[in-house]
């Protein structure tokens, strides 16, 4: 079960597997989200956006981003591994309607959520125009597969070295400014990232999805860990969201929480990498 | 009182028996001098440095003598005190006799979980409650007890392996489903596999057992119990599917329409956490009692040299509720590092909900009690830690519709306490996941199943019991729910 079918890396901490996971390839509508745990005694859940699915193959893709302990050893498996435990689909599935013209905005690994949403956009009839932020040309992802499906892709790095020199709320303005306004516009991508987005297109009165990424534990609405406040009233991400309106979002106190963690964190993933692995910008990419 | 050990505990039992030179026909007059024996535990100063049981358990000796203290009244009013209606007389007689194989089949006719039953049920207010013993002493504390004679039974039975494998009646070729892997459903599971159907657990967590694993803590219930009702199960061909979420994996409707099951149990409980909504609630360090024990017993964050899950350790926490779940992650907190845990509880003593033995663990531990008092708002630093509570002053007035005198808050008496974690126990509503994604379900206003009186939902063929049903209640009555819609649902394969 869980098999891990395929591993690709797609930039210096960016990781692909397609996974076996027939019943949830089944079920999973765009937006929605699967919970990974490798150790079944003592490991960590965590939540990953299903990235992309082949219902007739009984497979989905996850992308992620190591960041710490827990993905660090879920980037350590390889094609043939198993996932321990995987459940899915959680979350709401986004409402994909033919709106219009639709800015479907990512930042750094946000650009993976986005996809899948983008691709349904685009299938339900809409004008999509993708906006892919990057620190640094390396450290895009999925242009190609964005090209492929959008009908315009602009791209944006903090250094110059791919695209346009700058962060995606600039272009994102410009479009919101000229006509035809955006019907829509989906941002994904760090705390911050989607707090500029959202108050980017406020003054334009331009409709927002954002989606968070807030610490998780159960995914089922069971712990309250999730919980931010959208429109001044207490929300659960997993079952609520994973999408509200980001205009409604408060964001200076989800990123705190976001925060909980981070020294606890900051000294397992050191603990662990000097106990058992090598450093980062050594390993090569795997899979075929 | 001081510590008594193990060893000291068993030698007085086995004076006292001694002394009975082995009668067993004791007068009631004899059997009234016998002191209720004393439960072995661990010491408070050593307990709250681990997570090991607190209580130890009945020796032999003290089993015999607390058998003893039974009159084996002809009514047993006692009975009708468990809310399974176990024969009681019948297996503590049967304990007196030394026959303790007899004992636990007397138990397990009505309780499928006695290892847990004796560990966890709230005694104080079901069987012993109208133990006879008790009114003769005019002190319900000296009835005979009950729980803990149930559990030294199931222990010793699962030491001599005596789970003889249960009869299980000729495959019929029908299949049922069993949404959640907590008390109510493992029992149904139990019934219904007993039966002859093929069963399937589906749990959305990725270990069975529900509240029992993930909610109360090692301490006071050990997981290697749990799994081993789960094994058992398993045993007997029962199907466990962890990591599968009803509602999201697959449907009901996809469940009985296309992947052939012929009936289904829902016991989801009611795991969605209630909070007290005022001011400071997402404050970093304030943490629902779910998650919290969550993260302490099934992720094992205690074990933080194992453990991928994080948790905050910190130094003075204050706990609201008065609740088995308040006290629970109280002395979680202890266990965990805390210098201070405050117990903030809205009324008295008298009114609080949990089991009486874990309030006495709680103070013996040290945790701190304060009555009549509650929060009013969270006080947090720039970073959003938290750094205190604003907390206001009660007074008890008029009964509300529970019966219990209902709070009142005095206005202008607030004060502040200085903590650095907070943790929300006041209880668990129904979680709408499964309601909100099933059509033609029916709950109540609190989410609750809707049930007539064989425990039918509004849907054909679908059943529900437990905390789903019944709110937040106890592992007996989730118990018992499942028995009874095991009973329902094999009359209705049956026909
Ligand atoms: C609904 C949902 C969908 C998600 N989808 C994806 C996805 O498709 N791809 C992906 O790479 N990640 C995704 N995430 C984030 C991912 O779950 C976290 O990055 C992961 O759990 C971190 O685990 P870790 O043990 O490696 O890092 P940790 O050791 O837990 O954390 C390491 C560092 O990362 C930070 N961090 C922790 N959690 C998050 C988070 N949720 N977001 C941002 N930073 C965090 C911490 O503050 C810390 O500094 C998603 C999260 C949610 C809730
Ligand atoms: C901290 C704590 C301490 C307690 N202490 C005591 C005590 O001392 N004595 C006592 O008698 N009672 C106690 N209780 C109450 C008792 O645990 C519950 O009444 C009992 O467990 C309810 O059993 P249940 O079978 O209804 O469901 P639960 O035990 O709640 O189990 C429900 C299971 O269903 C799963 N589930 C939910 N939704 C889905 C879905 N859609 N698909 C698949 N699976 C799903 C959940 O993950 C969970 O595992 C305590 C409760 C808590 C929280
Ligand atoms: S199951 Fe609970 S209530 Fe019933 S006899 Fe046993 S301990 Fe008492
Ligand atoms: S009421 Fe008390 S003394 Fe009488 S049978 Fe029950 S447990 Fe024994
Ligand atoms: S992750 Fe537990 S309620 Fe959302």
């Amino acid at each position: 079960m869980n098999r891990i079918l395929f591993k690709e890396q797609l930039a210096a901490e960016v990781f692909r597997f397609q996974i076996e996971a027939p019943l949830i390839a089944a079920g999973r509508k765009p937006g929605q989200f699967v919970i990974l745990q490798q150790d079944t005694e003592f490991g960590e859940r965590i939540p990953l956006t299903i990235a992309d699915a082949d219902p007739a193959k009984g497979t989905i893709s996850v992308i992620f981003q190591r960041v710490g302990d827990g993905t660090q050893r879920l980037a350590e498996l390889e094609a043939g591994d198993c996932i321990t435990n995987l459940v899915g689909p959680l979350g709401r599935p986004t409402h994909i309607d033919k709106f219009g013209l639709v800015v479907c905005v990512g930042g750094g690994i946000g650009v993976a959520p986005l996809y899948p949403i983008a691709q349904a956009m685009k299938a339900a009839g809409n004008r999509v125009v993708v906006i892919l932020g990057a620190r640094k040309k390396s450290l895009l992802i999925l242009t190609d597969e964005m090209r492929a499906i959008a009908d315009e892709v602009l791209i944006c790095t903090d250094d110059g070295s791919a695209g346009r020199k700058g962060l995606v709320t600039e272009p994102l303005g410009e479009l919101c400014g000229s006509e035809p306004k955006p019907d829509l516009v989906v941002a994904i991508g760090p705390t911050v990232m989607m707090k500029f987005c959202a108050a980017t297109t406020r003054p334009f009165g331009v409709r927002t999805l954002v989606s968070l990424n807030t610490i998780m534990v159960d995914g089922t609405g069971m712990c309250g860990g999730c919980r931010v406040t959208v429109g001044g009233q207490v929300k659960f991400v997993c079952v609520d969201g994973p999408e509200f309106d980001g205009h409604q979002v408060d964001f200076e106190s989800m990123a705190k929480r976001m925060q909980t963690y981070r020294q606890q964190e900051q000294s397992a993933q050191h603990r662990c990498r000097l106990a058992q692995h090598p450093p980062h910008n050594q390993e090569k990419p795997s899979g075929p | 009182m001081a510590h008594k050990t193990t060893s000291s505990l068993a030698a007085e039992a086995r004076a006292r028996l001694d002394a009975l030179a082995g009668r067993t026909h004791l007068s009631t007059a004899q059997r009234r001098e016998i002191p209720v024996q004393e439960m072995p535990h661990q010491p408070p100063c050593e307990r709250v440095r681990n997570m090991s049981e607190v209580a130890l358990g009945y020796t032999p000796e003290q089993a015999r003598l607390e058998a003893l203290r039974c009159l084996e009244c002809k009514n047993a009013p006692c009975i009708a005190g468990c809310p399974v209606g176990v024969n009681i007389p019948g297996f503590i007689g049967a304990i007196a006799h030394g026959d303790l194989q007899r004992a636990l089949e007397v138990v397990k006719e009505s309780n499928l979980l006695p290892a847990i039953c004796g560990r966890v049920c709230p005694q104080e207010t079901q069987c012993q409650a109208r133990c006879v013993v008790g009114k003769m002493h005019k002190n319900p504390n000296r009835a005979v007890s009950i729980g803990r004679l149930e559990r030294f039974v199931a222990d010793f039975g699962r030491q001599q392996h005596w789970a003889a494998a249960p009869e299980i009646k000729p495959a019929t070729g029908k299949k049922v489903g069993i949404v959640g892997s907590g008390p109510a459903s493992l029992t149904a599971a139990a019934d219904l596999r007993r039966a002859g159907h093929a069963v399937t657990i589906f749990e959305a967590f990725h270990k069975p057992g529900g509240v029992m694993i993930y909610g109360i803590p090692e301490f006071r219930l050990p997981k290697r119990i749990v799994d081993a009702e789960v094994e058992a199960l398993i045993r007997i061909g029962v199907e466990i599917r962890t990591n599968f979420v009803v509602g999201r994996t697959r449907t009901m409707a996809q469940l009985l329409d296309e992947d052939g099951y012929d009936a289904i149990f829902i016991g989801t409980g009611a795991g969605l956490p209630k909070f007290m909504h005022v001011e400071g609630e997402s404050l970093v360090g304030v943490y629902s009692a779910n998650e919290y024990l969550t993260r302490v017993n099934l992720m094992r964050a205690y074990d933080a040299q194992h453990a991928g899950t994080p948790i905050l350790r910190p130094r003075r926490v204050a706990v609201f509720g008065g609740g088995n779940v308040a006290m629970d992650s109280a002395r979680s907190a202890l266990r965990l590092g805390a210098e201070q845990v405050h117990l903030i509880y809205r009324r008295t003593e008298v009114e609080m909900p949990a089991r009486l033995e874990e309030i006495q663990h709680a103070k013996e531990e040290g945790v701190q009690f304060h009555f009549l008092e509650n929060a009013k708002r969270i006080l947090g630093d720039e970073a959003d830690r938290v750094i205190g509570v604003e907390l206001l002053r009660y007074r008890l007035g008029e009964p509300d519709s529970s019966g219990r005198a209902s709070p009142v808050a005095i206005d202008g008496s607030e004060f502040t306490l200085d903590v650095d974690g907070v943790i929300v126990a006041i209880g668990n509503d129904s979680n709408p996941l499964l309601v909100q994604a099933t059509p033609g379900l029916k709950a109540d206003k609190y989410g609750r199943i809707q049930v007539d009186q064989d425990l039918r939902t509004s849907l054909d063929r679908v059943y529900a019991g437990g905390d789903i049903v019944q709110g937040a209640a106890t592992v007996i009555i989730a118990m018992g729910q499942g028995r009874r819609a095991a009973r329902s649902i094999n009359a209705l394969l049956a026909g």
